[in-house]
């Protein structure tokens, strides 16, 4: 019975008349956001943290997944009608959606990314439903030694996904570990890196930082591009869910398939939608019975990949409510959101209080239900959105960005942090370094020494203890496989003669 | 702006020795084989390595090719007065923020702070005060009146609403 009355309570929490109204504004605000190139999804989070701050924790997340399911839609829009992407999760399919807009198919490129982002997010969110109570009730076993292993799995995960240059995402890494190890707030609770300011005894403001690295960036980003204003394709836009069930019909493998992919790669943390986008659509077309149409304006791997991206969204938080590790960039902001709620994300989420994690279901469920009729109209305006001038709209972001970071603690300290993350995540992504790694390491860096810590006094410094319980063993070896195991090969191979490819 | 390899490696590289050193100040906890500055210096140790490796990457790249590895690659923007202009703007903006808000009071200083971006990036010239002033104000009444974050007032306390 008690199961049934956190669902009733959840039902309360979710469909209360301030919690809904929050859902439309976020729907209108992720819409909106996605559909203007240059602005993320990520950012959209980031954005709206320092108002979420301000609501009890169900509308703020409430806030969050509306936003972010709309925003990765969306941003298949200027995709198909400008060739630009609006958030990078629509990157891996831009040019085929524009290639179907200049044969007049704007409107069937643009159904299948809604009705399949829908549907994409509705299906990682069973896995989550699923899956998330039964890895929380296998995690209520875990000890400190389990969770070391579990961030470092976790980081090393987040290095291999998001670059092709492990290297450079291993600096980015270390760089955020470091930016965690600041202020008074480790094990022996002895201020580190604060020469003598009293601001950053309590840390570097995880916030502000995101702030600037995914808004302040972006806009900087914006300011030294030199490319040319881009063109809408113009053409009617009729019925937009004409044909659909046809394609649901022609392409269930596809649809089952980047739905299943989507959301595992969502859930390895760190790399989130775009990752996802991209891995199936290749998956799309090297399994495809027509591979040479890719690329020419054909529909197969939107259907694929546009559902990837939004399961991606639902599956990176598993490994995010359950272990506190965010499955990408998006959770590493909600991660946040969720400690200063008094949510905090761990096994125990789910057995203290379940109407909020079933809250959490029903707010994935909403907002992907929503997104069809939200997303119809979005399509029918987007010609006006993609005409509102960014040259106006960037200033008053970033003015947006600098009284949020200013609002989460009154101090104008935070909007120097929220500006030094933002030059910085410039410069390292333009020469090559991923940021992902960087955010995953800040978020996660204290759990990871605290357990280490913790585990070192259990053991008494000795290292073989970290391998003795069996899981924690398990995870360790799969770490320093993944660590070692690439060059490993590459050794062997070499030793045996073959060309190595550089 | 693309920036060699071993130029980041040889930075990382100090900056990674810079923090071993700074880490020895750091005290025991008496009884105890893990002090605080254990953790950061295995990470200092893992980025050391890693700048280590970037600098042989860069200068490999060099060796095999000046054209593809420039110290410091430029970009389009580089060579645009115009985008150069937007950037440093983009970034003085919110230092001059930082540094004169409480004296000049939010109003002011986001007046001031808009109609600089909107100048950089070309907005018409008889749009750029009247927008900056709404849109502060709309900021202004969102922030300060809705979430009640105490914005300073600076220059206009006298005529706080």
């Amino acid at each position: 019975m008690a199961m049934s009355s956190a669902w009733a309570q959840a039902f309360v929490l979710v469909f209360d008349p301030y919690n809904l109204l929050v859902m439309v504004v976020a729907s209108l605000f992720g819409l909106f956001v996605g559909a203007v190139p240059g602005l993320t999804a990520t950012m959209a989070t980031a954005l709206l943290v320092p108002v979420t701050f301000f609501m009890a924790p169900i509308p703020a997340i409430a806030a969050i997944v509306t936003a972010t399911a709309m925003a990765i839609f969306s941003g298949d829009i200027p995709g198909c009608l400008m060739r630009m992407p609006g958030t990078p999760a629509s990157a891996a399919y831009t040019d085929e959606a524009y290639a179907m807009a200049k044969k007049g198919q704007a409107e069937t490129a643009l159904g299948a990314g809604l009705v399949f982002s829908a549907l994409g997010g509705l299906f990682g969110t069973a896995v989550l439903m699923l899956a998330a109570p039964a890895l929380a009730e296998f995690a209520l076993k875990f000890s400190s030694f389990e969770y070391f292993w579990l961030v470092l799995l976790g980081l090393t995960c987040a290095v291999f996904m998001t670059s092709d240059r492990p290297l450079k995402g291993f600096v980015t890494l270390m760089l955020g570990l470091l930016v965690a190890c600041v202020g008074l707030n480790n094990p022996a609770a002895i201020p580190r890196f604060t020469f003598g300011s009293i601001e950053l005894l309590g840390g570097i403001g995880m916030i502000p930082m995101m702030i600037g690295t995914f808004a302040i960036s972006e806009i900087i980003r914006y300011a030294v591009d030199t490319n040319p204003p881009l063109r809408i394709v113009d053409q009617p836009i009729g019925n937009v869910f004409k044909g659909m069930w046809a394609l649901t019909k022609k392409y269930p493998v596809q649809i089952l398939r980047g739905n299943a992919v989507g959301t595992l790669i969502g859930a390895l943390p760190g790399a989130g939608a775009d990752i996802a986008a991209w891995i199936t659509y290749a998956i799309s077309k090297k399994f495809s019975k027509e591979p040479e149409k890719f690329g020419t304006g054909c529909v197969e791997g939107i259907v694929e990949a546009g559902s990837a991206n939004n399961s991606a969204l639902a599956g990176a938080w598993i490994p995010a409510l359950v272990f506190g590790i965010p499955g990408d960039s998006i959770t590493a902001i909600v991660i946040g959101v969720l400690y200063m709620k008094n949510m905090n994300p761990g096994p125990s989420l789910f057995t203290n209080n379940p109407q909020n994690i079933y809250a959490v279901y029903l707010l994935f469920i909403m907002a992907n239900l929503m997104m069809l009729p939200l997303g119809w109209w979005c399509i029918k305006v987007s010609k006006q959105i993609l005409k509102v001038p960014r040259t106006v709209l960037m200033p008053v972001i970033m003015l947006f960005c600098v009284v949020g970071s200013f609002a989460i603690n009154n101090t104008a300290f935070d909007v120097t942090v929220m500006l030094i993350a933002g030059i910085a995540a410039f410069f390292l992504e333009a020469s090559g370094f991923p940021i992902a790694p960087a955010i995953l390491g800040v978020v996660l860096g204290g759990m990871l020494e605290e357990n280490f810590v913790t585990s070192m006094i259990k053991s008494d410094g000795r290292v073989l203890a970290f391998f003795e319980r069996p899981i924690a063993a398990a995870l360790g070896a799969l770490t320093l496989a993944v660590w070692f195991l690439p060059l490993l090969l590459r050794r062997l191979r070499r030793l045996a003669g073959i060309e190595v490819e550089q | 702006m693309k920036i060699n390899d071993a130029i980041w490696g040889a930075l990382l590289l100090l900056f990674s020795v810079a923090i071993l050193i700074h880490i020895q100040s750091f005290p025991n906890i008496p009884g105890q084989n893990v002090g605080p500055a254990l953790f950061p210096g295995f990470i200092a140790v893992g980025l050391a390595i890693c700048a280590l490796a970037l600098i042989a990457s860069g200068l490999a790249a060099r060796r095999r090719g000046v054209e593809q590895a420039p110290w410091i690659g430029a970009e389009a923007w580089m060579r645009s007065p115009r985008h150069i202009i937007a950037l440093t703007l983009v970034v003085g903006v919110n230092v001059f923020y930082i540094r004169f808000v409480d004296l000049l009071g939010f109003v002011p200083a986001g007046v001031i702070y808009l109609a600089a971006l909107f100048a950089a990036f070309g907005v018409r010239p008889r749009w750029i005060l009247p927008l900056a002033l709404i849109i502060t104000l709309v900021i202004h009444y969102s922030f300060y009146k809705l979430l009640r974050v105490p914005l300073p007032w600076g220059l206009l306390e006298r005529f706080a609403w």
